[in-house]
């Protein structure tokens, strides 16, 4: 057995135990200690997954291949920024407890795990994982009802999506015999002789999977838990939490089910177009920023499924492209909310974004692009994503989903734009607190990514497009 | 017979079951549940997973059962309130539940199960060990790896209940290990000439002077 395969994973779990005890054992509050140090294992992590070469292990369960190293290291790097976001917020806020970093890199562990399912079992405890410790993390404020209602609901509404993939996976395995993604596909080979029940099964999967994407119609929780959640918590579920399920989807749908695709492709495709139009429609009428983030983050997982619909290589190339750039806007985008504080307050009106430019510019100039990036201008790297995207789609004849994509991102450009409208022409609101270093630090080097993407995309694609071959080849 | 015993345990979990949504006393609803899961259990064993049938009920019926029936007793959940959208909502629920029920009918008529799916089953059948041994034989090796994510699942989520609840109280007493360790003897005793015959009644109460008085005695009587 080489369980060494699964070194990364192994390696965080272990150091969350010694941070864990770390800090319980300490007397004083050490949680900037332990996310340094949560931190450091991020790191060591990265490492060992691009040292670790092409296995398959624990009898089949665990894979680690080029697609899962290339998300992970999204995952990692989704779960470190949001991280370094929480380090002066959860202090002014009075609720930095040490669990939180612990809790975000067993949240972290469960998603890797994800990544490198190439069991139905393993995909399921690693959500499991993944889902139980962001659940604590929206309840973190425990004295903030609107953080305690987030928790419960995402909670609530989370537990009936793990049901429901539960369902599907159980008719997958009742039909099959077997829950490994691999041994499912020799067992679809004959698409013309299936029973209903597979077909219940693949829509039963899907349904589990596209609510943590929060892709319609399974997007109901989203702008209340964004709203509620202490806004590092919403950082992080915008970023690492929605790469984890994306990854396993593709995995599951083009390998597991690739034979059957007549009959989860539609279902892909209504997902999507849904995703793309409700997300750019419902967003017009927020006036409250994170909620528009959750509208945003809901459309932005419908282009993303455009290049699940489609299913060449180009489309899986396309959506590890997005999903590079999504989590690096996002992760700034939400570094740039923290920022809007009013005496130690968090402020997140749209309106209170107002005179941005005169009071902070270098904060509204960053804020900007990330807006520009969000709504696809170029040479942003948004624009890039959805370029891919979009470029698969018309590659295999999806009109229809390129078309609708190119439109509804047109309207995305409304509220987009509509939030640098505020920030550089709207009447002065009083100028926000001074900036902490580490929000500072990830809105600039995200907001320098995301504008220089297009000086050298090169390395970025061409891992994106080597981890697709991976998973498909 | 065990047919018998079957349809006996089938019929009973089935009734016990419809109860449990239908009564109106939510702890009778409770107790209905662990009647479904004793017969759920029985069931088990009769199709000889007598594993499955001991977890059943050692952690459904004797924890998570025992834990609804407290939340349920101690809860102030007005019950009635919490019905009251019951009849508006009917219809969508019928009609929701109708669909799944039609889908889950098609799924039993048109079952079929794969033909190789006998060849690539994770574990066979076990012929010479109880399931028990079999399930132990898989579960620390092949799936060492589900088992020890798992162990992971159970400590986020101890982590998280106290997270979530457990609050430093002020004032809360608490024992000092050290402080005690570090008394000495003159701290604690007062070796005092106390005349003989002379009663409480004479000298009267003593108190340390260097211990603070619980809060709720009246003035501590000094010693005459």
């Amino acid at each position: 057995m080489n369980w060494q395969a699964a070194a990364p994973e192994i390696f965080l779990a272990c150091s969350g135990l010694v941070i864990l005890l770390l800090g319980v054992s300490l007397r004083q509050d050490r949680s900037k200690l332990c996310t340094w140090l949560t931190l450091g294992a991020f790191g060591v992590a990265g490492w060992l997954v691009v040292g670790t070469s092409p296995a398959t292990a624990y009898e089949g369960l665990y894979v680690a291949d080029g697609f899962a190293g290339f998300a992970k290291l999204l995952i990692l790097a989704g779960g470190a920024l949001s991280m370094i976001l929480a380090l002066d917020y959860n202090a002014q806020q009075r609720i930095a407890r040490f669990e939180f970093p612990v809790l975000v890199l067993f949240s972290t562990v469960g998603m890797m795990t994800m990544a490198s399912a190439a069991n139905l079992m393993t995909l399921y405890i690693g959500l499991e994982l993944q889902s139980l410790a962001i659940y604590v993390l929206a309840a973190f404020a425990r004295d903030d009802i609107r953080s305690s209602e987030a928790g419960l609901k995402y909670f609530v509404l989370s537990a009936l999506a793990s049901g429901l993939l539960l369902y599907g996976i159980s008719l997958a395995y009742g039909f099959a015999g077997t829950m490994q993604i691999g041994q499912l596909a020799t067992a679809m080979t004959d698409p013309a002789n299936l029973p209903a029940g597979v077909a219940v099964a693949v829509a039963f999967v899907i349904a589990g999977l596209a609510f943590k994407l929060s892709a319609v119609p399974f997007h109901m929780w989203t702008p209340d838990v964004y709203q509620g959640a202490p806004t590092p918590v919403t950082a992080f579920m915008s970023t690492a939490p929605k790469v984890a399920p994306f990854v396993v989807l593709l995995r599951v749908m083009l390998v597991g089910f690739g034979h059957v695709g007549a009959q989860w492709q539609p279902i892909i495709e209504i997902v999507s177009i849904a995703s793309m139009i409700l997300g750019s429609l419902a967003a017009i009428a927020q006036s409250n920023i994170k909620r528009l983030m959750a509208y945003s983050s809901i459309g932005h997982m419908g282009y993303a499924l455009i290049g699940l619909a489609v299913g060449t290589e180009a489309g899986v190339r396309g959506v590890l492209i997005y999903l590079l750039t999504y989590i690096v806007m996002s992760a700034g985008t939400f570094a740039c909310i923290i920022a809007m504080q009013r005496r130690g307050q968090q402020v997140d009106r749209i309106a209170d974004l107002g005179g941005l430019a005169r009071n902070d510019l270098p904060l509204a100039a960053v804020m900007a692009i990330f807006m520009f990036s969000m709504a696809g201008l170029p040479p942003m790297a948004g624009f890039f994503g959805k370029v891919y995207v979009f470029l698969a789609a018309v590659q295999a004849g999806f009109w229809t989903l390129a078309i609708i994509g190119v439109l509804t991102s047109v309207v995305g450009c409304f509220y987009y734009l509509r939030v640098i409208k505020v920030m550089f022409f709207d009447g002065a609101e009083a100028a926000f607190d001074r900036r902490t270093a580490s929000v500072s630090a990830v809105a600039f080097a995200a907001g320098a990514f995301t504008l220089f993407f297009f000086a050298m995309p090169a390395p970025f694609v061409g891992a994106a497009a080597r981890a697709a071959r991976v998973l498909l080849g | 017979m065990i047919t018998l015993f079957f349809y006996l345990f089938s019929a009973v979990l089935l009734g016990a079951s419809a109860m449990v949504v239908t009564s109106r006393n939510p702890v009778h609803a409770v107790l209905f549940l662990i009647l479904a899961f004793l017969n759920a259990a029985a069931l088990f064993l009769i199709a000889g997973a007598e594993f499955l049938a001991l977890t059943l009920v050692v952690v459904y019926v004797g924890a998570v059962a025992v834990l609804f029936l407290f939340v349920v007793m101690m809860l102030d959940v007005d019950f009635v309130q919490l019905r009251e959208g019951f009849q508006r909502y009917a219809p969508v629920g019928a009609a929701v539940g109708l669909v799944l029920f039609g889908e889950l009918a098609a799924v039993l008529f048109g079952w079929e199960a794969w033909s190789g799916s006998f060849a690539v089953r994770g574990s066979a059948t076990p012929s010479s060990v109880s399931n028990t041994v079999a399930l132990g034989q898989v579960l620390y090796t092949h799936y060492v790896y589900l088992f020890q994510l798992s162990g992971l699942i159970l400590l986020v989520a101890m982590i998280g209940a106290i997270v979530l609840t457990h609050r430093e109280r002020r004032g809360a007493l608490r024992q000092d290990i050290g402080r005690q360790q570090a008394r000495r003897v003159d701290e604690t005793l007062e070796i005092l000439q106390v005349p003989s015959r002379a009663g409480a009644g004479q000298i009267g109460l003593f108190r340390p002077k260097h211990l603070p008085s619980p809060v709720r005695d009246r003035e501590p009587v000094e010693r005459a």
